[in-house]
């Protein structure tokens, strides 16, 4: 198992860099993401999609289905997109703790 | 992660055969062309043996000790139970008449993975063990040691395979590749080697019921979410029966078709369709998946995964399944279940309850397939349709390797598509291309990850040339396909190859085309786009 380390702290990832605990997503590993992804700065909207889709997770073990994240926050896809350049799943999901999908998508 | 190259770079392929023999040449392991070792807790989750952290550029792939010797005994196993493995071994003349009908071959021109030679990675330590003349003369009865680079060299083309069985279209012997990389697959699993995410996807299904591990609040959230979207676009309410006991059909879907775009459109479409017949139908939260990602990779997992159908079937009291657009599900449903599960006597053979027509076909298994359902309906003119609501599209359609290689279903969704599309905007791809030669998506068999695009856009490469032939020569800009596989991985390759195409399931298009007598008025098909003539209203809302 890979490992991160970012400001003082140490992240247990998957090979594709997803956290493999939700119990480990911190304000850190937020900063980390951002870095990484290359976003500049994280505004409320960035917030209402990582909020939305840790919610969801844990109400429901798994995350929502693109059209549900932009159904419930309001925001279209390519919004969503210009929030997060990697995507809803690779750059969002990836921020927000959660694990990346699998199966058929 | 390798970054993947431009298509202009990725296509520089060199068909030029290397100077020394294959024995001679080592495997190179290209990023970009594998899998990632799976992680341990996966194979702890299905009780596959030697778990543990590794990876696939190590030296070291930490194999048990005593490796070999399973190997070797698990090749004895096989041989003995499997007939057909030793018939394969033993009868291939090599003629070369797989060589170019791979789709792997075409795209990289590495000549192991011409099919083939990808036999003889395994057939020459068979001999070498198994057979009288290879024990005695090595090399000269084309034979060689198992060693860790075999292994190696096993791993990386046997996931260079997408068990699509084109070449055995072409084979004059009919040798079947598919069974023996699945057969590889499982020596490899035997001695620790998998890759991620096919088990990752197994132990999830294991575990929850589907592929991505949907819970059975999840799952109820996301297909009453689709029927909301149904009742938004179209002013009809398509409620979908989850767990109900006594009705009388059990309906199953690959997994992606209600968690992933484009196939949640093709689930709003079977929804909408259901409720036009007023069907007596329900899902399940645990047989929430048709597609089987453990078939993949061994057949004992298949069956494993497999077994929560026809659980699901009994428990729920149905008649008989009916079964989403998927792929491989069909092959394993077509030909394995009958061997795996014995005579179901607790289904009723299938009957159309809106028709009365027989599936004689499905007499054994007791499944019907969503495009003989619906070619039925048709048939018997059960649908009125209005396909100038499909006028926006101009298709073309790719025959899925399973489907059309695994129980022959050619016909029917080529019926439906002529009755919801306008005349004029169908159009085939080469015919060397589909049907029963009809090129894989080149992601299959739980190769669709992230980081192997560089073999999965080369492997995409034969079919994604053909669509790229329609589209330049008929302005075609739909690809339709009945496999959740498909619609999961051929979006990727399009936007890599031709990206001006859009994929779409069958029966997405029948939903659009479907006039109820209390709808309200349609403007946009289901995924909220113009419908033709209807172009300028959307403009004028989207500017406001």
């Amino acid at each position: 198992m890979a490992t991160v380390e970012y400001k003082g702290k140490t992240f247990q990832v998957d090979e594709d860099g997803f956290l493999e605990n939700l119990d480990q997503w911190c304000q850190e590993w937020v900063d980390y993401v951002k870095e990484s992804e290359g976003i500049k700065e994280l505004n409320d909207d960035h917030w209402k999609v990582i909020n939305m889709l840790q919610d969801y997770y844990k109400k429901n073990g798994i995350a929502p289905m693109v059209r549900i994240l932009s159904k419930v926050t309001g925001f279209k896809l390519k919004y969503i997109y210009e929030l997060f350049p990697s995507g809803p799943g690779k750059g969002a999901c990836k921020m927000a703790g959660l694990a990346k999908p699998t199966g058929c998508v | 992660m390798a970054k993947l190259p431009t298509p202009a770079e990725l296509i520089q392929i060199n068909y030029q055969m290397p100077s020394k023999g294959w024995l001679d040449l080592k495997a190179e392991l290209r990023p970009g062309y594998y899998v990632n070792a799976a992680a341990p807790k996966w194979m702890q989750m299905i009780d596959y043996p030697f778990p543990r952290s590794w990876n696939v550029a190590d030296e070291d792939w930490q194999l048990p000790e005593d490796w070999k010797e399973r190997v070797l005994q698990g090749m004895e196993d096989r041989l003995q139970r499997f007939r057909s493995l030793k018939l394969f071994f033993d009868i291939c003349v090599r003629c070369g008449a797989c060589a170019d009908k791979c789709h792997f071959f075409l795209g990289t021109g590495d000549p192991k993975n011409m099919p083939v030679l990808r036999a003889e990675l395994l057939r020459s330590v068979y001999r070498r063990y198994f057979k009288t003349a290879g024990k005695l003369l090595g090399e000269l009865a084309g034979a060689r040691d198992l060693t860790d680079d075999v292994i190696k060299e096993w791993f990386y083309y046997l996931y260079q395979c997408t068990i699509c069985r084109r070449c055995s279209v072409f084979c004059p012997y009919g040798i079947d590749m598919a069974e023996m990389t699945i057969l590889g697959r499982e020596l490899l699993s035997s001695v620790g080697i998998n890759i991620d995410w096919a088990l990752a996807s197994v132990a999830q299904c294991y575990d929850k019921g589907s592929h991505i591990g949907a819970t059975p609040q999840a799952f109820k959230d996301m297909v009453d979410f689709l029927a909301e979207e149904n009742e938004r676009i179209t002013g009809i309410t398509t409620p979908c029966p989850v767990n109900k006991k006594g009705a009388e059909i059990l309906f199953v879907v690959p997994s992606g078709d209600y968690f992933a775009d484009p196939g949640s459109y093709t689930f709003m479409g079977y929804l909408l369709l259901f409720k036009y017949l007023d069907l007596d139908f329900t899902m399940s939260t645990y047989a929430a998946e048709g597609g089987n990602f453990g078939w993949f990779i061994s057949h004992e997992m298949g069956k494993r995964l497999n077994a929560k159908i026809y659980e699901e079937a009994k428990r729920l009291k149905v008649k008989w399944i009916l079964g989403g657009e998927c792929g491989h599900m069909w092959r394993v449903c077509n030909q394995y279940m009958p061997t795996w599960w014995g005579p179901i006597d607790f289904l009723e053979e299938p009957v159309s309850p809106i028709t009365g027509t027989k599936f004689e076909n499905a007499t054994v298994h007791k499944m019907v397939h969503i495009s003989e359902f619906t070619a039925d309906l048709f048939k018997h003119g059960k649908l009125k349709v209005d396909p100038q609501r499909n006028a926006h599209i101009k298709l073309t359609f790719h025959d899925s390797c399973n489907t059309a290689r695994g129980m022959g279903i050619f016909e029917e969704p080529r019926y439906i598509i002529n009755q919801v599309m306008p005349e004029g905007h169908f159009f085939e791809m080469p015919p060397n291309t589909i049907r029963e030669k009809t090129f894989c998506c080149g992601s299959s068999s739980g190769i669709n990850a992230n980081e192997n695009m560089d073999i999965r856009m080369l492997g995409g490469l034969p079919r994604a040339n053909a669509v790229k032939y329609v589209h330049e020569k008929y302005g075609v800009n739909h690809l339709g396909c009945i496999c959740a596989l498909d619609r999961a991985t051929l979006p990727t390759l399009m936007q890599y190859w031709v990206p001006e195409m859009e994929i779409t399931g069958i029966t997405e298009l029948v939903a659009n085309a479907l006039v109820f007598e209390d709808e309200i008025e349609r403007t946009t098909d289901l995924r909220d786009r113009p419908l033709a003539g209807f172009e300028e209203a959307d403009e004028e809302e989207g500017a406001e």
